[in-house]
């Protein structure tokens, strides 16, 4: 059976590191038209969106495009699901086609390991549920290291709504792996204290000027009022004690960067002071998503 | 018509029996258990090397029939009931339409009787459509054979409503089974909250969805003298509660399922169907203190809680996977593999706990009186071997589903013979 990339707990540290310095050879430093590779050429990737995505998608899309793959983008909106077709099914029929890779969004936790047991074409999980994002938590990744030079060691906040957040979870495996101290902050109905115990190096804080001391990087989170069936704080509490401001990064230390998978709510989560400032990576997480997602078809792919 | 079953080590835990000797049943009921009865017109069993129990009884199936015939029929769960050793199963009011009626309870018992190689007792709904609202008619279910009630899988969030049914139910004398389950904490919920569930992002059903509702039931069974029996308890909570109740001298009762002291959180694979079900599995503390509730008899008896489902559905994603699993066909072998072999309790107590203890829970009495080899009670005796190895492999049951964690496992000791008023039902390949 291919190996796809389900999610980053089950990867070992070297794999998670050679592709983040694959993924640093795709960096784009040039200012003309992106450059073409043809290393994939011939072979088919299939985006398999259930749930809706832009910069995901898109980001896919361009990597495989770049790689010389040719790619077929699906949304669940136009596809048989909306008639009622089972996932199995809906994912046997594209099999036929026979596509070299799988990239594939879905709500349910867990929807591409069900897939993957049942199915030989290798599965790349662009997001599922509230599980885990691997491609987001290797292009934070490489956007720290980018940015600060090293994982190991440094202390890195991520702030909002840790029990829905599949980048979270990605995260917090990625960077626990390197040894990094991480701190989760947020609501109490928003973080589980079982989140505490997931890894190793996973610290618990609800305040959120506690969570930002001494950080080198912040990491805000979406709130995610479409999986939120009940309001866990009222909403005008919310930005009170766990938006971002300009105030809060004075206790983070000199160097912090401040990250956010996006899409942002200003002033929700985050103050447009913040997101705009000179310690916002939101735009390298994006740029990085490309480089990130074409090292990891390249490697689904020429395996 | 007279049937002998000849030197097996004859167990029967109601009259303290344990000894190599014959059963005898004549007419569909026990004649006696001794040495020396005549074997002329009769039709012989040699249960040489076998242990000879009464008839096995199952008080938490879902035949699936009337309604969700694709998954189960009342022939095929009962034609699994008898391969697993039981001669009595008791099935939910989770049909379609509910069992909330004479005429469904009617129809289940009839077509039993046409089909069924075992016994079948239905279980009556608590509430109209166990919507949890207007009560069902439980005094003409009662009449036309229902032997308890339960709104199994949609338990009655109302108390006020839980209380009038157990005035009701205590008139009758019927035990009102509960599946306790706070449906506003479980909350859409799929596994057990724990560190795994939190990890896999999947929406956690906390033990405390089972506590408060046991807590509750047991002050409504206080206050309303009924009986109330606590569906497959999974918690450690839950267990505490029952034993104290038990000590006050409240007349509540639980039972546990073979998959809930087998199997805890770290068994299960992620995001695998045939390891859904309610409640969940827990952890390995909680199944931990379900132990430690049969070993101290804070827990009265097994049930399968046998839930086909089938293919389709659970071949899904987790969240949309239906909870349930297969259980007739698998009981005796987990129990003797968890329980007895694991030596935390007795062979005689684990035959108790499948025999005269469901008896005694759903209390069957005169021409129904079961669970013992008592002159006079049905004929029923369920011969098992307490070591063979055998491997359970699914796509062999008898049941018209799959849904089974244990497919694969291989066990000692399981059923031989299922023997219905005398009449041999099923015995096992090769024997």
């Amino acid at each position: 059976m291919g190996k796809g990339l389900l999610g980053i707990e089950p990867l070992e540290r070297p794999e998670i590191e050679q592709m983040l310095e694959r993924a640093r050879e795709f960096q784009y430093h040039g200012s003309g038209p992106l450059p073409k590779l043809n290393v994939c050429s011939g072979r088919l990737v299939v985006n398999m969106f259930f749930e809706n995505s832009t910069r995901t998608r898109s980001s896919f899309e361009i990597a495989a495009k770049r790689l010389g793959a040719d790619t077929l983008s699906i949304t669940a909106a136009g596809s048989s699901v909306s008639k009622g077709e089972s996932l199995v099914d809906t994912l046997n029929t594209l099999v036929a086609m026979h596509p070299s890779a799988i990239v594939m969004r879905h709500a349910a936790s867990g929807a591409p390991h069900f897939l993957s047991r049942h199915l030989m074409t290798p599965i790349i999980n662009a997001g599922d549920g509230t599980h885990e994002h691997p491609t987001q938590a290797l292009l934070d990744a490489r956007t720290i290291l980018d940015r600060l030079g090293k994982l190991d060691g440094l202390r890195v906040a991520i702030i909002g709504d840790i029990a829905h957040s599949r980048v979270a979870r990605s995260n917090i495996h990625l960077l626990s792996k390197f040894g990094a101290d991480l701190v989760l902050c947020g609501p109490p109905p928003l973080l589980p204290p079982q989140m505490a115990s997931i890894t190793n190096g996973v610290t618990l804080e609800y305040d959120i000027r506690k969570a930002v001391k001494d950080a080198d990087v912040v990491m805000m989170l979406r709130v995610q009022l479409e999986r939120i069936h009940e309001p866990a704080i009222p909403a005008g509490e919310y930005f009170r004690f766990y938006g971002l401001r300009l105030e809060h990064l004075e206790l983070a230390k000199p160097h912090a960067i401040v990250m956010h998978p996006g899409p942002i709510n200003r002033g929700r989560e985050i103050s447009s002071d913040v997101a705009d400032s000179q310690r916002s990576m939101i735009l390298n997480q994006v740029e990085n998503g490309v480089a990130v997602r074409m090292a990891v078809l390249e490697k689904v792919l020429l395996q | 018509m007279k049937t002998l079953i000849r030197n097996g080590r004859v167990i029967c835990p109601a009259s303290n029996h344990d000894a190599v000797s014959d059963v005898l049943i004549e007419d569909g009921r026990i004649v006696g258990v001794g040495s020396g009865f005549s074997a002329s017109g009769a039709t012989v069993i040699d249960a040489s090397g076998l242990i000879v129990a009464p008839g096995f009884i199952d008080i938490h199936v879902h035949l699936r029939e009337p309604g969700f015939e694709h998954a189960e029929t009342i022939e095929t769960g009962t034609r699994a009931a008898a391969a697993g050793g039981f001669t009595t199963v008791c099935c939910m009011p989770n049909t379609k339409p509910v069992n909330d009626s004479a005429m469904v309870t009617s129809y289940i018992v009839e077509t039993a009787s046409r089909v069924s190689p075992v016994r079948v007792c239905p279980i009556g709904a608590i509430t109209k459509g166990s919507e949890g609202e207007e009560l069902a008619s439980i005094g003409s279910m009662a009449d036309a054979g229902a032997v308890a009630i339960s709104d199994d899988g949609r338990p009655v969030m109302n108390s006020r409503v839980m209380r009038r049914a157990m005035e009701i139910a205590r008139a009758l004398n019927l035990p009102v089974i509960d599946h306790c389950e706070d449906l506003n904490l479980t909350a859409g919920g799929d596994m057990h909250e724990c560190v795994d569930s939190v990890n896999l992002g999947l929406r956690p059903i906390p033990s405390a969805s089972e506590d408060v509702m046991v807590a509750r039931d047991i002050i409504l069974a206080e206050l309303t003298g009924a009986r109330f029996h606590v569906a497959h308890i999974s918690t450690k909570n839950s267990v505490a509660m029952v034993g104290y109740a038990k000590q006050r001298g409240l007349r509540v009762t639980a039972e546990a399922t073979p998959h809930h002291i087998a199997l805890h959180t770290g068994h299960m694979k992620p995001y695998d169907s045939n390891y859904k079900m309610k409640p969940p599995l827990r952890c390995s503390t909680d199944v931990e203190a379900v132990l430690g509730g049969i070993a101290s008899g804070a827990i009265d008896c097994l049930a399968t809680d046998h839930a086909p489902h089938a293919g389709d559905d659970k071949m899904q994603e987790f969240e949309k996977c239906p909870f349930g699993i297969t259980g007739l066909e698998t009981a005796v072998g987990v129990s003797l593999e968890v329980l007895v072999h694991s030596g935390r309790i007795s062979l005689t107590k684990l035959i108790a706990m499948l025999t005269c203890e469901p008896a005694r829970v759903i209390g069957w009495k005169g021409g129904q009186a079961r669970g013992a080899l008592t002159p006079g009670y049905l004929g029923d005796v369920t011969v098992f071997h307490p070591e063979y190895p055998w491997t359970f492999d699914v796509a062999k049951s008898l049941s018209k589903s799959r849904n089974s964690p244990f497919s694969g496992r291989t066990f000692h000791g399981g059923p031989i013979m299922t023997i219905v008023g005398g009449e041999e039902k099923w015995r096992a390949p090769g024997f």
